[in-house]
């Protein structure tokens, strides 16, 4: 492999063109070339010819390509905006072709799980903590990389495609990472900042999917803003409580990653997540809403990781347990709520 | 038992002492000193942004902690005149402080210079003696002298004493990825990563890599080692540096890094104990000192810097764990490991190694009775971790070629990024620790001491891990056949992790398991006073003493044995 100085500017390489990645690859374009990956090639055309991406305009300095290996020849940093549940399989496409000098950033707010051949979330029921990876972990267990970071943060993708100011959090054990993505992404209305505990991070922006379903499902029976305060702040405690569990520090949870997140994703119908507690509410099943979508809402994964997870942890996370059965044991959510209600939650802050 | 290994004589790599790097080394010892001072004053200087107050105060802890050491912490090896060395930087200190009308420049040049004299006497404390001509007495006296010990202790008759039939090879068995260490000792520079139980590992590590036809490594070893004649004569010849546990502050432990990267540079072959001291607990090392091991990676990234791409420049980490049967200082080390974790306090350092006579006690024990030592060599790694193949090429996990200077690249340079590079010291520092438990090797000993405390344990379900290890050793006993049915059962999950290549056993293990137990039972802790697993006449199994039955049964934690109970 030859990293030789070449006089062209080395392209920014970006991984997946959903409504994110789209947003991620224009902000990089404003101050570098930008090289994006795409598995269909009619979608590499139609970026490459029209500059769109199924209806998402995208700046004239970004090209596509279906080849992994153009992708790492030609970028020294790779953000991968990809959901979860493909996750594993594109990163497997991409690491023969990865070396220790490449930089990898994700933006992607799920889990994958880590088990044998043959075994799957229907058939062991009960996760410990090493079967459940973090998409930083898929990076390192599937690749040669080390230098890697995630992005996380209030970062709704219409908001930012309209140029609303906003902020993002990039977290990695590297310096390098946090620096290089701040340079490449800061601008006057994208304010980047830096934390070192990624698995922190990441953790906060899956767990707060969660509370977005929750969240949706209050709005959509009707109820008000206390009930919303109420939910947030008893969420916030259940991540905080969950994020240790799973080997982030509080602060984390505290901040743009967790609360920011969490604030943001809540009052949303941009929202993904927040939508498919909505339509619950509403009288929705599970699967009529899923066929809908048109992209994934990643809470729905998350929730059934997490309540697997609880089997094995010595704690509990009312929020998530009933939410599971809510949307897989057909429990009403007035039942839910009902039982939240009465749920002995005495101590308001238990954890600092 | 007698065990069938191959006994290998190996050539040396180098046959003429002149090639070898250490003793290439000693003949440049007093510009390499120089150029370490130098470079550690350069170090001291960034890390204090070259800040004349911020060198002040670091200069006056270094010099507050010296003077309270020579007080209250004095050791023979002490150089004389260390009170009157610092009391004259004391009074320098003073000077440039007190006289007014100096200007912000010429401070830090006047601080500059007390800062080098310090470097200087450290790097110069630091550096060692080597002499090839000790080295190759030593060697042989060691070699010769423990032959004959043992051919003495093991062929019958009169004239055992001149039998050649035992050498030290039976005695301590070399297993492992020896045919590349030694390939790779020739193309690149190796820093070679124990496990450490015992103070006699420095003695024994060196013997096998003479055995194995290596020139001598430089090694830090232990200041207070070099108290004892015998020991400072061995370690001087071994090439060993000095390392002063005493000494804490910002500028030894720069001048000490300095040091063994300066040396890791100029391509001599080196040995941390990377647990930093014995293991008190028993247990192998899972959390490493990761001081010295950063010294191989800036060193690594060095070479690189000054374009030194090929094998050449390349550093090979290979982890080796040493097994015993006993460890002769056992019981205090569990005696100090408990009372740390009780709380954490100053407790002094207290070795029955401490003179000549009792060293020399154990020694002839040692090889007039049967107690069997195994070295295993583990897989050569680069300084990130990467196995490496014959050609010292870096392979990641699905065997692809990758080139370790990549790890060190940023936007197409070679760069220095510290922050980076301790990351990198850590995940060096979890990989050795995955490899040690891979080549461990189980001994029969290991296996018993391990099924009788986890048998206690249980039977005692509500004590605390300090209640248990206070039970009177007379309320204990193991019905014989429910602790077999045990053995076999951890033994069975042992060899279950062997074909996952988690773990290496002993080939005495593929005895019968009324034979293991046996030979378990005489072996664990065989020199004791206190004998860590007793039998009855009824066969039922006990303890004289329980902490040392918890010290040898940690060999075999971290592998998750503990949940068959």
């Amino acid at each position: 492999m030859d990293s030789k100085n070449s006089t062209k500017p080395k392209h920014i390489g970006v991984i997946g063109v959903g409504s994110f990645g789209a947003v991620i690859a224009n902000i990089l374009a404003a101050k570098n070339p930008v090289m994006v990956y795409a598995r269909k090639q009619e979608v590499v055309d139609e970026i490459n010819t029209s500059h769109t991406a199924q209806g998402k305009t995208l700046s004239e300095n970004v090209i596509a390509s279906t080849d992994p290996e153009e992708l790492c020849r030609s970028c020294d940093v790779l953000f991968f905006m990809i959901p979860s549940a493909g996750f594993q399989e594109v990163v497997r496409t991409f690491s023969p072709f990865l070396f220790p000098y490449h930089l990898i950033i994700h933006g992607t707010k799920g889990l994958c799980l880590n088990l044998k051949p043959g075994e799957n979330i229907e058939t062991v029921k009960k996760i410990k903590r090493s079967q459940i990876l973090t998409m930083s972990e898929v990076i390192l267990e599937e690749t040669v990389a080390v230098r890697v970071g995630c992005l996380a943060g209030p970062n709704l993708s219409k908001e930012l495609a309209q140029g609303q100011p906003a902020a993002t959090v990039i977290a990695s054990k590297y310096n390098e990472v946090i620096l290089e993505g701040q340079s490449l992404l800061r601008s006057e209305k994208f304010q980047v900042y830096g934390n070192s505990d990624i698995i922190g991070v990441e953790i906060s922006g899956v767990l707060k999917n969660i509370i977005a379903i929750a969240s949706g499902a209050l709005a959509g029976l009707g109820l008000g803003e206390n009930a919303k305060g109420l939910l947030i702040s008893r969420g916030m405690v259940e991540m905080i409580h969950l994020g240790n569990a799973l080997g982030g520090s509080i602060k984390s949870v505290m901040g743009l990653a967790g609360i920011g997140d969490l604030v943001t994703t809540c009052n949303s119908i941009h929202s993904r997540n927040y939508t498919v507690g909505y339509r619950l509410a509403k009288g929705d099943s599970l699967d009529t809403i899923l066929a809908d979508m048109d992209e994934v809402a990643e809470g729905i994964n998350t929730v059934r990781i997490i309540k697997a997870f609880l089997e094995t942890a010595d704690l509990r996370a009312p929020i998530t347990e009933n939410l599971y059965r809510v949307l897989f044991e057909d429990l009403e959510i007035e039942a839910a709520l009902h039982f939240l209600m009465k749920y002995p939650f005495n101590v308001d802050v238990d954890f600092v | 038992m007698e065990e069938k290994y191959i006994k290998h004589k190996y050539e040396p790599i180098h046959p003429s002492k002149d090639e070898w790097p250490v003793v290439k080394l000693a003949r440049e010892r007093k510009e390499f000193v120089k150029k370490v001072a130098d470079l550690s004053e350069d170090r001291i200087l960034n890390l204090t942004s070259n800040n004349p107050d911020i060198l002040k105060e670091e200069l006056e802890t270094t010099l507050y902690r010296e003077k309270l050491r020579i007080k209250q912490n004095p050791w023979v090896v002490d150089p004389d005149d260390d009170g009157s060395f610092w009391s004259g930087v004391k009074s320098s200190l003073v000077q440039i402080s007190t006289e007014n009308g100096r200007s912000k420049v010429k401070k830090l040049q006047e601080y500059k210079a007390v800062l080098n004299q310090i470097t200087a006497r450290y790097a110069e404390e630091i550096a060692s003696n080597f002499k090839a001509t000790h080295y190759k007495f030593t060697r042989s006296v060691v070699t010769y002298g423990f032959s004959r010990l043992l051919n003495a202790a093991r062929v019958k008759g009169f004239r055992s004493i001149f039998s050649k039939k035992y050498s030290l090879q039976d005695k301590i068995q070399i297993t492992g990825e020896t045919d590349q260490l030694r390939d790779l000792a020739t193309k690149g520079t190796v820093v070679m990563v124990p496990t450490h139980f015992s103070n006699l590992d420095s003695i024994l590590i060196g013997w096998v890599i003479s055995v194995l036809g290596l020139p001598p490594f430089i090694y830090g070893a232990g200041l207070n080692l070099f108290n004892i004649s015998i020991f400072a004569y061995f370690m001087n010849s071994l090439g060993a540096y000095k390392v002063d546990r005493r000494k804490k502050n910002l500028m030894y432990l720069e001048t000490l890094k300095t040091y063994s990267k300066e040396a890791i540079q100029f391509g001599c072959h080196s040995l941390f104990f990377p647990g930093g001291t014995r293991s008190r607990s028993g247990m192998i090392e899972s959390k490493l000192k990761l001081g010295l091991l950063s010294t191989a990676i800036e060193a690594q990234r060095a070479n690189f810097e000054n374009g030194i791409n090929d094998i050449s420049g390349k550093i090979f980490i290979v982890p080796v764990t040493i097994n015993y049967h006993f460890v002769l200082e056992a019981p205090s080390l569990i005696r100090d490991h408990l009372s740390i974790t009780g709380q954490e306090r100053y407790y002094k350092e207290n070795d029955e190694f401490s003179n000549s006579y009792k060293i020399s006690k154990f020694l002839i024990k040692f090889f007039t009775k049967g107690s069997d030592i195994s070295v295993s060599v583990g897989k050569a790694m680069d300084v990130l971790g990467n196995y490496v193949d014959k050609e010292g090429r870096s392979l990641d996990k699905k065997g692809r070629m990758i080139n370790t200077r990549d790890y060190f690249v940023s936007e197409g340079k070679v760069s220095i990024d510290n922050q980076r590079e301790e990351e990198y010291t850590n995940m060096l520092g979890k990989r050795i620790v995955e490899e040690f438990h891979k080549i461990n090797r189980v001994f029969n000993s290991h296996l018993v001491a391990f099924v009788a405390f986890e048998m206690i344990k249980k039977q005692n379900r509500k004590l605390d891990l300090f209640d248990l290890l206070r039970l009177p050793e007379e309320d204990i006993s193991i019905p014989y056949e429910d602790f077999k049915a045990s053995c076999q059962l951890v033994l069975d999950r042992i060899n279950e992790l062997k074909t996952q290549g988690l773990i290496n056993t002993a080939p005495h293990l593929s005895l019968d398991m009324d034979e293991i137990i046996k030979h378990g039972i005489e072996n664990v802790g065989m020199y004791h006073a206190k004998r860590p697993i007793v039998q009855d006449e009824k066969g039922e199994i006990g303890t004289d003493d329980m902490s040392l039955l918890y010290f040898y049964h940690n060999r075999l934690t971290g592998y998750g044995l503990e949940k068959l109970y």
